[in-house]
């Protein structure tokens, strides 16, 4: 297949639906439809048939990112982006004759969401760009909008040297949480000796909070697949892997779908858009541990063994699924690729700061107005994130401090809020990017019961394999667990920062090493809450 | 993890522990030169003969130029390597894991069968843990005294899976597993049925001479008599392997 005759089906594929000039697009992800959204399609799709809309079609979307006014309804002329829609939020079924009505004329006014607001007008959409816009279960519209162009365009006028060039050239991080560079990591499995290789998608998203690569998943599945098989082709695998939560049951049916549509269209398979490059991809699913996310316990996990972690090195790199050489990286960090080979390596590096490029997509959670999904540049700072796009703080409290990075992160107090979000300056304030949760506390949260909670966490969630985690947090949950009740002493917090420091320093794997960040964090920042709640010295 | 196959022409590189000049070859763990050049370093999961496991990391050492601790089970040599095994920080992290395990279940040695034979005892002694700042978390685990010969005690269990690892792979049986996570984990046999009903166990009794403490101990031993003996360990997995 050449790239002219995939732009040539992608222009047919347009042609079908020349007739349709409006669009009216049903968020169809999993929190649009946790609060209704499938019956608001039901509803729609049926008066759009009474009503006789000739030239409009309602469809089925990825996630619009205001999760929290779902079900979210956008109204568009087609092609058009998100924020040129007319929007409306909390639809029930019962609005669909209206909404149909307003079609071609004036928009129904009370159940307007505007999308002149910084929540739209802020984000810049990368990984996101055919979110919400695009129905997540068919190919035809994914090529439609330029899907697998970037697979083509590497497979027929590319090298793999090329492909890591480009990639290098980006400057992408992954975004998993580590930031390790990305065009790096390819280059060293490329570089390993041909033979089996292996390339797999981390998709075990289990921080609490964190839903970023769920909705990538349920909303673009193709544009993963599209960035494994050409990772895939730069370092010379053969075989994939999805490894994605049981939780996330919609995710999987569409990552299904989307795996066999593109199988039988050829973009996977023996002979990938007709060359001599083959790629399989398999989907493996999580039962629901934490830790089958930190790489080599989810290698063992796909190798059919327990998920624990093992001493690195050897990395994965050189040693990974069943000893061979193994590209892990996370959802996001794929979808990143299809548009880094469209629009070239030095486009993506000209996003972002100095040393982290391109955008991010982050997951609002918390006390913050507008909680869901934003997409912002690399750079751009936690108050902007907080206060312009997020909305502020509901109810009329103050903000009192944000949560990045999961358990593994750590929480930053309003003094620090103009800072500017990029891996290397949160690790200045003691917490990292992770992999994009941003939970948000107002004035009622304590930070102590913060602290215990992510101890609880990760205490349930560590593995069992290393002692220092598997008893340290127990330890340390008694002790925030006392501290909270009021009846710890001077010498329980002195003994929790002890344990904190054993247990940073001498755990496994990652699970434990960053147990302790949340209470070292809050101990950082919010060291006087501790006090208060002490017993008098004994 | 396998072993490590020993390879024709390895190399034989020199590296610098507790200030001491080694030479070894460029295929051995840190632990593996330093046991030979007796230079003492703790550890309850490793065991010569058994796959490397990583778990009790009492084992951890310093190397100079490198932030993060390393266990020295799982390290490999390299030239020039500058390793410090007994440093006041490492001595305050031991002494606290020692805590860690003895708080976890049940160790009380006065009333255990491996009194005065126990791995995790005299590595207490060594380590100089006199008490246990940490509160006992007392978990009520039941002792499985279903098979003949042997008696299993959760209460004393360090889960070093080095039961595990021998019946796997030196006895070729798998009868023992972990099952749980977390602080729940426990050893088990077979689907989690008693030991005694155990229809792989071929009672070879390698587990429980592996075992550092008494968890695992031959029945009608009274306390301070169980003894163990592993010298059998390395010479048995050697000779499979020259095999």
């Amino acid at each position: 297949m050449h790239l002219e005759d995939l732009a040539e089906q992608a222009a047919q594929y347009r042609n079908e639906d020349a007739h349709i000039e409006r669009e009216v697009r049903v968020c169809v992800a999993a929190s649009c439809q946790s609060s209704g959204s499938l019956p608001v399609l039901e509803a729609l799709k049926s008066a759009c048939d009474t009503q006789g809309a000739g030239s409009c079609k309602v469809k089925g979307v990825g996630c619009m990112g205001l999760c929290s006014a779902g079900p979210l309804v956008a109204v568009a002329d087609k092609d058009c982006a998100l924020n040129e829609s007319v929007l409306y939020r909390d639809v029930t079924p019962d609005d669909a004759p209206d909404i149909m009505a307003s079609v071609c004329s004036t928009p129904v006014e009370r159940l307007r969401c505007p999308t002149d607001q910084p929540f739209f007008s802020r984000q810049q959409r990368i990984v996101l760009e055919h979110s919400g816009l695009i129905d997540p279960d068919s190919l035809r519209g994914y090529i439609a909008v330029g899907g697998y162009a970037a697979l083509v365009r590497a497979l027929t006028e590319m090298t793999p040297a090329d492909v890591l060039r480009e990639v290098t050239t980006s400057g992408l991080r992954g975004r998993g949480g580590g930031g390790y560079p990305t065009g790096l990591k390819w280059s060293t499995i490329a570089k390993m000796p041909p033979g089996q290789k292996y390339v797999v998608c981390n998709a075990d998203e289990g921080d609490p909070g964190a839903f970023m690569d769920r909705a990538v998943l349920e909303s673009d599945p193709h544009r993963v697949l599209e960035g494994m098989a050409i990772a895939a082709y730069a370092v010379g695998a053969s075989k994939g892997y999805v490894y994605v939560r049981a939780e996330y049951p919609l995710a999987v049916e569409r990552l299904e779908t989307a795996i066999r549509k593109a199988k039988r269209a050829g973009f996977l398979g023996a002979k990938v858009a007709d060359t001599q490059f083959a790629f399989e991809v398999e989907i493996r699913l999580g039962a629901g541990a934490f830790v089958c996310g930190e790489e080599t316990a989810l290698m063992a996990s796909i190798e059919g063994l327990r998920g624990q972690p093992r001493p690195r090195p050897p990395y994965p790199a050189e040693s990974g699924l069943w000893g061979c050489p193994t590209l892990i990286n996370n959802v996001e960090t794929f979808a990143n690729i299809a548009p880094i080979i469209r629009e070239g390596g030095d486009w993506f590096a000209a996003i972002g700061t100095e040393g982290s490029k391109g955008t991010k997509v982050f997951a609002l959670a918390g006390k913050i107005k507008n909680t869901g999904l934003i997409e912002v540049p690399m750079g751009t700072s936690l108050r902007d994130i907080i206060e312009v796009i997020g909305g502020g703080i509901p109810d009329g409290r103050a903000f009192k401090a944000v949560q990045t990075g999961g358990p593994s992160g750590g929480c930053i107090p309003e003094a620090h809020l103009d800072i500017p979000v990029d891996y290397d300056s949160l690790k200045t304030l003691g917490t990292i990017m992770g992999s994009g949760g941003l939970i948000v506390m107002d004035e009622t949260s304590c930070m102590v019961d913060v602290a215990r909670f992510f101890m609880e966490f990760c205490m349930s969630e560590s593995c069992g394999k290393c002692i220092p985690c598997r008893a340290g947090t127990w330890q340390m949950h008694a002790l925030l667990d006392t501290l909270t009740k009021g009846r710890g002493t001077r010498a329980d917090l002195a003994l929790l920062e002890d344990l904190c420091d054993v247990v940073r320093a001498t755990s496994l794997c990652g699970l434990g090493q960053t147990a302790p960040n949340p209470v070292l964090s809050t101990l950082r920042y919010f060291r006087d809450e501790y006090e208060a709640k002490l017993l008098g010295d004994a | 993890m396998p072993l490590p196959t020993p390879q024709p022409n390895v190399r034989v590189v020199t590296l610098r522990i507790d200030d001491r000049d080694l030479s070894a070859r460029e295929d051995e763990t840190l632990i593996e030169v330093c046991r030979e050049n007796r230079i003492p370093i703790p550890s309850l999961c490793h065991l010569d003969g058994l796959s490397v496991w990583g778990g009790c990391r009492l084992c951890m050492v310093e190397i100079a130029g490198q932030g993060r601790l390393v266990a020295a089970c799982s390290t490999r040599v390299a030239e020039g390597m500058t390793v410090q095994t007994d440093t006041e920080r490492l001595r305050h992290y031991r002494r606290t894991i020692v805590e860690l395990l003895f708080a976890e279940r049940n160790h009380v040695c006065s009333v255990c069968v491996s009194n005065g034979h126990c791995e995790l005892q005299s590595l207490a002694q060594r380590c100089g843990v006199d008490h246990v700042r940490l509160p006992y978390r007392q978990a009520p685990y039941p002792v499985d005294s279903s098979h003949e010969m042997f008696r299993l005690d959760h209460n004393r269990c360090i889960l070093c899976t080095r039961c595990v690892r021998v019946c796997d792979e030196i006895e070729g049986a798998h009868t023992w597993d972990v099952m749980g996570r977390g602080s729940d984990c426990r050893v088990i046999t077979d689907m989690a049925r008693p030991w005694g009903e155990s229809e792989t166990c071929t009672s070879c009794g390698k587990c429980v001479q592996v075992c550092p403490t008494g968890a695992l101990v031959k029945q009608g031993t009274s306390a301070g008599e169980m003894v163990k003996d592993q010298h059998f360990l390395p010479i048995l997995a050697r000779r499979r392997h020259a095999r």
